[in-house]
């Protein structure tokens, strides 16, 4: 049987032919929650008669919803999900070292190309860039993960995405994957998963392969995974804190469905209101007057996306009218960022900058939207309400569209701020 | 699960989302009868206030995407909704619901004849939905049998409660 990467991981952990369709018991090689998803995976964990959870070193609470706390009940679901994690020897970081969840556990190498990861957050599909088969679930999911070490799983089909063509300097990861929901939409990979190929994946960075895996969640998908390569096993093996094992699809595979994508003619997208997969070249939408700009989460807040961002802010100041809020996706990201002078000049463009947290991303503080506000987001979800006020509007766009939207105050094409020159050094 | 479930249906479209279902500003609590005060806010102010205990929400596609916040299908259920009738649903609201006790069935027919205000019947243990306003049936897809074995022993929690037994055995 030849096997889709999805497939091949499912039964190196399961010991079962896993073919699509079938459900399989698996072992689950590492399993977290946050400070909204941890207390009642806690409670049910409790429910289900278990004292311990099966490995301390493979489980771990995230406070980074909403920290640092921003009220006091959010202060108590903290504390309550702390004072567990210690009673049990789990990983817990506390605010000041920890990150967003789903970058700060790849720098960690807590997710490592061939395992089985879950995490009681949606967003968990990230650490498909590490050619993991991770996965978000609700709390009672991953209390069963806590309790027994492993889970159960429907093997997906797999939508094959080739990324072809040399995408131009100003065409970051977030115009492929808002390409790629523009085509499947929002449920085109339900109970799916995607497996990333094609010549221009090569060259992308691990900051962009793991903000394209970040969002295959929106198009309905449990797994957007990387084929395990050079960049993405330098990348594990710097970090790695346990051995582990890369996992390879087999030539001539069955894909329920192939996906191509020249990214050689991609423009700069945006997603939107209020939909992921409602995309549209930013150049469309410039028209529309902003009033914040976020740039940060576990989609973009990583050191190449702050890095864009700051390219763009360099010598340029936000607009009078604007409000731009930036947030360093874990400590490792806004030290760099520091040393590289990259703060400084935030700041002195007129930004406000924040300590990681998911902040404004779903609504919890560090920006909440006024009813008619416009916000152009870096984050993954544009939903109705998402960032604040039922009638407030989120347009998603990478990092180089929110910059550039920030200095002339509505959504715009980096391409009408930069120079050629700028341009053309945007990467390397 | 053998009690029929009846009410008045509440219809969506497609892809409502858990965002609309509980609005994440209100996750600084887990509890049901907190998260049931404000569900479907952002998408129908009304629903909390008008609707009745049994009341049936009938979606589209795609329900429940977005968030794994379990607050969803607790929400729902806490509100007083007795069953969700969707053409399908998101995967991950498709495990929490199972596992907080919300019955949800999956029908297309059912879906494509309900109007808002329709009295609808459901039997959870055939997966036979009746539309007492319009005198229509329609028929749910069943669960894979391990699904139907997990709901069987009263859901994943006294599924593990087990499996954790029979480790210690």
């Amino acid at each position: 049987m030849k096997r889709t990467l999805a497939s091949a991981i499912i039964a190196s952990h399961s010991g079962e032919s896993a073919k699509e369709g079938d459900i399989c018991n698996v072992k689950v090689d590492f399993a977290f929650a946050n400070d909204i998803t941890a207390p009642p995976a806690i409670k049910a964990l409790k429910e289900m008669g278990a004292s311990r959870v099966f490995d301390p070193k493979r489980c771990a609470v995230l406070p980074d919803h909403f920290t640092p706390n921003k009220d006091i009940a959010s202060a108590q679901q903290v504390k309550l999900s702390r004072v567990f994690a210690k009673e049990q020897g789990m990983l817990y970081w506390e605010v000041g070292r920890v990150g967003v969840e789903h970058a700060f556990l790849p720098e960690q190498g807590q997710i490592l190309p061939g395992e089985i990861v879950l995490g009681a957050d949606s967003h968990t599909c990230t650490g498909g860039a590490l050619g993991a088969f991770a996965t978000g679930m609700g709390s009672t999911d991953l209390a069963a993960a806590w309790a027994l070490g492993e889970t159960w799983l429907r093997v997906p089909p797999t939508i094959k995405v080739n990324f072809e063509g040399t995408p131009p300097p100003w065409i970051v990861g977030k115009d492929l994957i808002l390409a790629l929901l523009g085509i499947v939409g929002t449920q085109g990979a339900r109970y799916q998963a995607f497996e990333f190929h094609g010549a221009a994946v090569k060259a992308l960075t691990m900051d962009d392969r793991f903000t394209i895996s970040n969002m295959a969640v929106e198009g309905g998908a449990k797994a957007g995974i990387f084929v395990p390569d050079e960049t993405m096993l330098k990348y594990a093996k710097e970090r790695a804190v346990r051995p582990f094992n890369p996992v390879y699809p087999d030539e001539g595979a069955n894909y329920a469905r192939k996906v191509d994508i020249d990214t050689s003619v991609l423009k700069p997208l945006v997603a939107a209101p209020s939909s992921p997969a409602n995309a549209r070249p930013a150049e469309e939408c410039s028209d529309v007057k902003i009033d914040q700009v976020f740039i940060g989460s576990c989609t973009n807040g990583r050191l190449t996306d702050i890095e864009m961002a700051a390219k763009v802010l360099k010598g340029r100041s936000v607009h009078d009218d604007v409000r731009l809020i930036v947030i360093p996706a874990s400590y490792e990201v806004y030290n760099a960022a520091l040393e590289r002078g990259h703060i400084a000049t935030f700041v002195k463009a007129g930004a406000v900058v924040c300590t990681p947290s998911c902040g404004p991303c779903l609504g919890g503080h560090l920006g909440i939207l006024a009813e008619g506000e416009v916000c152009v987001s870096t984050s993954n979800r544009n939903f109705v309400g998402r960032m604040g006020h039922p009638k407030s509007a989120l347009y998603l766009a990478g990092p180089l569209v929110a910059a550039a939207s920030a200095v002339t105050g509505r959504v715009t094409d980096p391409r009408e701020v930069l120079s050629s020159d700028e341009l053309q050094s945007l990467k390397g | 699960m053998s009690e029929k479930l009846r009410g008045r249906a509440w219809v969506y479209g497609n892809d409502v989302d858990t965002d609309v279902i509980i609005p994440a500003r209100y996750l600084v609590t887990s509890d049901p009868e907190e998260l049931g005060r404000h569900c479907m806010e952002d998408l129908d102010s009304e629903f909390i206030k008008k609707m009745k205990p049994g009341d049936v929400v009938v979606g589209g596609e795609n329900f429940g995407c977005g968030s794994s916040r379990e607050h969803a299908p607790l929400a729902l259920k806490s509100a007083g909704v007795s069953c969700v009738i969707a053409a399908s649903f998101a995967r991950i609201f498709f495990r929490n619901a199972i596992n907080v006790g919300l019955p949800i069935f999956e029908s297309s027919e059912a879906v494509n004849g309900i109007s808002a205000g329709d009295e609808v019947e459901v039997d959870p243990s055939t997966g036979i939905i009746r539309n007492l306003s319009k005198g229509e049936t329609y028929r749910a897809t069943s669960y894979p049998p391990f699904l139907q074995h997990l709901i069987e022993v009263g859901g994943l929690v006294p599924y593990v409660r087990e499996r954790l037994k029979e480790k210690e055995v």
